[in-house]
């Protein structure tokens, strides 16, 4: 008579057991991520989309650095409250160049996809120094220490090579011309510049 | 003799993680009150805080904790010695390494920035070094088994082993631009999904998993009393396994990430409530015939107390990840409350259950230092978690319905941003509240463990001889 294949076949055999666990955690990502690579819409940058410039690139580190990410999205959800309090709903088109992306995944603030030229730079510098100076009830802590750093010219060009590396279109021109664009710039301004680039390539 | 080193030296360190990563979490929930408390200094300000609290409770008290209790059990489980026990104490310093370059590089603002993963990338190359070691002891020790079978506990601690090592390294992966800074390896939409992938797991399996190794060797020990049902463990185990790992979308619902993988995410988030409720109710019925125990055994009634709060978020969960629920709750305190359901409620309260039941067995003590300081305990925890969910519960769907309330008469938003925010202050005061009360707890612990170690005198314990 055939033997029965019973589970005590697997929970006496170490070697069964780490492969069959493998096999069985494998299958999701499998599925879930790789045709995400192949899909066509989710790859191609949307029209009027450019890689960071050296300027923004810092301004996003310099996000990345503060934590940002922890309180505020940048990922406008395609409901009628969300468009009207933010802007038009986020397409995956215009993450194409986001390593890592920033999507968040609490609003402590409101979401600032399209926070882009909605403030005049002068109000995001008081905004970052004292945010209760302009918003009298906000919670966000103050950042007064990014008027004093300087941004950080040196390890700029190689930042962009690592992108570049990626796949990231810049042109030797941009990472030649990666540090002057830095020289003299505070990381407050540098940070300003990016939040006034989010969501512009939509107006 | 059983090597206990290495375990009792984890145990010590999870007590101590845990009360240094909750009280981030009481300055970070203060900082949310008075801004004022982030000082204006970069290394205190709560974006850079933030990573810091959750790296320190998931990965430093949880990982520790895992850490001692699967030592623990594989050696008694499997009636044999560590295997490679130097490269046991090389895990736990190669671990509390990790924590301290966690510790200093988050406040300066080292982060890749992607959730449960900000270390940057030589911290990531030295976690997968310890983790593969980790996995050598642990399998290499069921490897020299004594006794034919593999107990249930050491296929979840085995399977959480295995997953989190395919999760970091599949999640870490990037291309460095100097020695602590690296651009991920995935771009947009990838990476959002390739994150939530390791990101939903580190609670499946990290939080999930590993924790359900404890839960099937601790309860049936302490309640004495074996598993409730053997065929469930094992139904519940593989279905559990398999359906996580596909959960993970339900973190982007209504985001650029495709429908299908959305719709995915969220039919799998469904299903599973069903392993997880399997896995509770072999926990909760192993008691059957001994439920007089809870009246009299405070650390039982940590340990089963952890499954009801497991139960409950394992509940609130998959219905969340209806995406109708999630248009409401997602971006909200709903979910920070969601998430501590889970992490004060079944993370924290098993890992104490574990943690007490431990710690008078490695010191050569017949019980804790005082019974009646773990009752205080037991309650202030449990009051704790009541007050913190249900306070960001209410703050939650409240700021969530605010924002999407539309004027009747002219469809324009009713609410700007900061009232949301200013109408939270009261939950936010309750909140913290529940966390100093849980933290307090913490230190009551402290408190008890070190006066039950005073009188230490180590025991080596004989593996006993098979009948």
């Amino acid at each position: 008579m055939k033997k029965k294949f019973t589970h005590e076949k697997i929970e006496t055999n170490n070697f069964l057991m780490i492969v069959l666990i493998f096999l069985v955690v494998s299958i999701a990502g499998i599925i879930e991520i790789i045709p995400l690579s192949k899909q066509k819409t989710l790859n191609e940058p949307i029209k009027n989309l450019r890689p960071y410039d050296a300027l923004a690139l810092e301004g996003r580190d310099i996000y990345i650095r503060e934590g940002c990410v922890s309180c505020h999205s940048q990922m406008v959800r395609p409901f009628r409250a969300e468009t009207l309090r933010y802007g038009k709903y986020s397409l995956a088109s215009e993450f194409v160049y986001d390593r890592p992306f920033l999507w968040g995944s609490k609003r402590t603030g409101p979401d600032l996809a399209r926070v882009g030229k909605r403030y005049s730079d002068a109000w995001h510098r008081i905004h970052l120094l004292n945010p209760r100076e302009v918003v009298p009830e906000s919670i966000m802590p103050s950042y007064p220490w990014l008027e004093d750093n300087m941004a950080s010219v040196e390890t700029i060009k190689r930042r962009m090579h690592a992108l570049k590396i990626m796949g990231v279109p810049y042109s030797d021109d941009d990472i030649e011309n990666a540090e002057a664009m830095l020289l003299n710039k505070t990381e407050m301004e540098a940070l300003i510049y990016y939040l006034q680039t989010l969501g512009i390539h939509r107006k | 003799m059983y090597n206990d080193y290495s375990i009792r030296n984890f145990t010590l360190m999870a007590i101590v993680w845990g009360i240094v990563g909750m009280l981030v979490g009481v300055v970070l929930s203060s900082q949310l009150i008075w801004p004022e408390l982030n000082f204006d200094l970069p290394w205190t300000s709560f974006g850079r805080l933030r990573p810091l609290h959750t790296n320190a409770v998931i990965f430093a008290f949880g990982g520790s904790t895992l850490f001692a209790t699967s030592y623990y059990v594989v050696q008694r489980t499997c009636q044999t010695t560590l295997f490679a026990p130097r490269l046991a104490n090389f895990t736990f310093w190669g671990w509390q390494l990790v924590i301290l370059l966690a510790a200093i590089t988050l406040p300066l603002g080292i982060t890749s920035s992607k959730e449960y993963a900000e270390l940057e990338w030589p911290i990531d190359i030295l976690i997968t070094v310890v983790w593969v070691c980790y996995a050598i002891v642990f399998f290499g020790t069921i490897a020299k088994r004594k006794v034919k079978h593999i107990y249930v506990a050491n296929w979840f601690f085995g399977a959480f082993i295995i997953t989190v090592a395919l999760l970091h390294i599949v999640n870490s992966a990037a291309i460095p631009a100097g020695l602590l800074k690296s651009y991920s390896a995935y771009a947009g939409v990838q990476d959002a999904m390739v994150q939530w992938w390791y990101g939903h797991n580190a609670v499946g399996f990290f939080l999930t998993a590993g924790f359900l190794g404890i839960m099937y060797y601790f309860i049936p020990k302490q309640a004495n009393r074996p598993v409730y049902s053997y065929s469930l463990s094992i139904v519940h185990f593989w279905a559990l396994i398999f359906t996580y790992m596909w959960a993970g979308p339900h973190h982007l619902h209504y985001t650029a990430l495709p429908d299908w993988t959305q719709t995915l995410g969220m039919i799998f988030s469904l299903i599973l409530l069903a392993p997880s409720w399997g896995g509770m109710i072999n926990g909760i019925m192993t008691l059957s015939g001994a439920w007089d125990k809870l009246r009299t055994d405070p650390v039982l009634r940590f340990l089963i107390v952890s499954l009801s709060f497991y139960g409950m978020s394992t509940f609130e969960g998959p219905m969340m990840s209806i995406k109708t629920v999630n248009a409401l709750s997602h971006y909200t305190d709903w979910t920070i409350g969601h998430v501590h359901s889970g992490a004060l409620g079944w993370v924290g309260l098993i890992s104490m259950g574990a943690l007490y039941y431990l710690v008078p067995k490695l010191y050569g003590q017949d019980q804790m230092f005082s019974k009646k300081l773990i009752e205080l305990h037991f309650w202030m925890a449990t009051i704790g978690i009541v007050l913190y969910i249900a306070a960001l519960w209410i703050a939650g769907v409240m700021e969530g319905l605010m924002w999407r309330e539309l004027d009747p008469n002219d469809g324009s938003l009713v609410y700007t941003f900061i009232e949301s925010v200013k109408a939270k202050m009261p939950y936010y005061i309750i909140r913290l509240l529940g966390g100093i009360l849980y933290f307090g707890g913490m230190l009551v612990m402290l408190y008890n463990v070190v006066l039950t170690i005073k009188n230490k005198h180590l025991v080596e314990v004989r593996i006993p001889k098979l009948g």
